[in-house]
């Protein structure tokens, strides 16, 4: 299995160990991830306007990428994820988008929306699976109990983002029980942590999730596990419980996380 | 600009047509800012259609709205209220001056922990 790879800005600066245990695990699940050349960053929040373009472009560029290389593009990252799956959608069905876009990107061959945009977690559930998962993993997490929580870039629009059922969602509770731990479903796993709001309203992004964390806590979670550094920064914020990236517990059941530590404290 | 032109530049940006909203409060009871709100996100799409823009650029409401994308999942009708908040905010962010964030006030918000996802994300929807 080869794909291209795009990391986003946060994954080389803050969130490095997101990126690293993913790569290692990767790696142990026999899937080549290969990061796409000069890739720009996403922007972190899909422009909504109908008539945002040049915004739009850095998406664009990375799926044009991926597309001439023949190869699905994965993201890791939720807030890319969301930014790079909708911008798709627009160079697939939206005519004036797709016309303006490609007017400014001069490509030898127009894009039109042809690459395929997973989340690692869609590669795990969609073309790994999850019971070959399992059959993989050396090192269970038995008797750990773990919150997911989504958040809302994952799931919503779930027109556009097809990811999962976005009330109901299980593929990250799939996921916990694929590395043997336990999944403890939760009212706020699909609530929003604030977002960009706690850049300058702190206290409300904190109340935002002190009740998401009281609400796992009350559930009987020891721990939280997100894909996105924004939920990260916001939930620890909290500090209620600890959080996790998914590819940190991802790496430690499949045995390698040992091997990424040194590197992510370096 | 007259209030007219201002709702048609709304619809304009936000591809929304508020004339399919049937006032079921969905948007309002799903928003995890409403308590922080002064118009909220049910009311957005009646000041839309009464031509009242100006209430809505003035409000408080532009700054709380985290595009969660909660109201824009569960509308019944498809009218997307975070759409119509959005295309406000742009009305006020694309005038000279008049950005919600500048990068003057960027230090003293900075901690050890922040990540750059949340600087790039927050221009964008703070500014042009």
């Amino acid at each position: 299995m080869k794909y291209s790879y795009y990391p986003g800005c946060t994954l080389r600066t803050k969130a490095v160990d997101l990126d690293l245990y993913a790569r290692a695990s990767a790696k142990a699940l026999g899937i080549e991830l290969e990061e796409i050349e000069e890739w720009q960053c996403c922007g972190g929040v899909y422009p909504l306007g109908t008539d945002e373009i040049g915004s739009k472009l850095s998406s664009v560029r990375a799926l044009n990428a991926a597309k001439e290389k023949g190869q699905a593009l994965v993201t890791m990252c939720s807030a890319c994820h969301h930014v790079i799956k909708r911008v798709n959608d627009d160079m697939k069905n939206v005519d004036d988008i797709r016309t303006r876009a490609n007017n400014y990107m001069e490509l030898d061959e127009p894009y039109t929306g042809e690459t395929e945009v997973l989340h690692f977690l869609e590669v795990l559930r969609d073309k790994v699976g999850f019971d070959t998962l399992k059959e993989k993993v050396t090192n269970p997490l038995t008797g750990k109990k773990i919150g997911a929580y989504y958040g809302c870039l994952l799931l919503r629009p779930s027109k556009l983002l097809s990811f999962d059922d976005p009330e109901n969602p299980t593929i990250i509770e799939d996921f916990i029980r694929a590395i043997g731990a336990e999944p403890v479903i939760y009212p706020y796993r699909n609530e929003c942590c604030g977002g960009y709001i706690s850049l300058k309203e702190k206290e409300m992004a904190e109340s935002m999730c002190d009740k998401i964390m009281d609400s796992a806590e009350g559930f009987g979670a020891e721990m939280l596990i997100t894909a996105c550094p924004l939920c990260m920064y916001n939930l620890n914020k909290s500090g209620k419980l600890p959080v996790y990236y998914f590819t940190e517990l991802l790496a430690e059941a499949l045995g390698v996380r040992g091997e990424c530590k040194e590197e992510v404290q370096a | 600009m007259s209030s007219n032109k201002q709702a048609e530049q709304i619809k304009e940006i936000s591809g929304v047509n508020p004339l399919k909203c049937m006032k079921c409060g969905k948007c309002s009871a799903s928003c995890p800012s409403y308590n922080e709100m002064d118009i909220k996100p049910h009311q957005f799409v009646s000041y839309v259609v009464n031509e009242d823009i100006e209430s809505l650029v003035n409000s408080k409401s532009l700054w709380k709205c985290l595009s969660c994308f909660a109201c824009v999942e569960r509308c019944p009708r498809d009218v997307k209220p975070g759409k119509l908040i959005d295309a406000a905010r742009q009305m006020v962010v694309r005038q000279r001056e008049q950005d919600y964030l500048s990068p003057n006030e960027i230090p003293e918000l900075l901690d050890p922990d922040l990540p750059q996802q949340l600087l790039v994300s927050a221009f964008r929807r703070y500014r042009r």
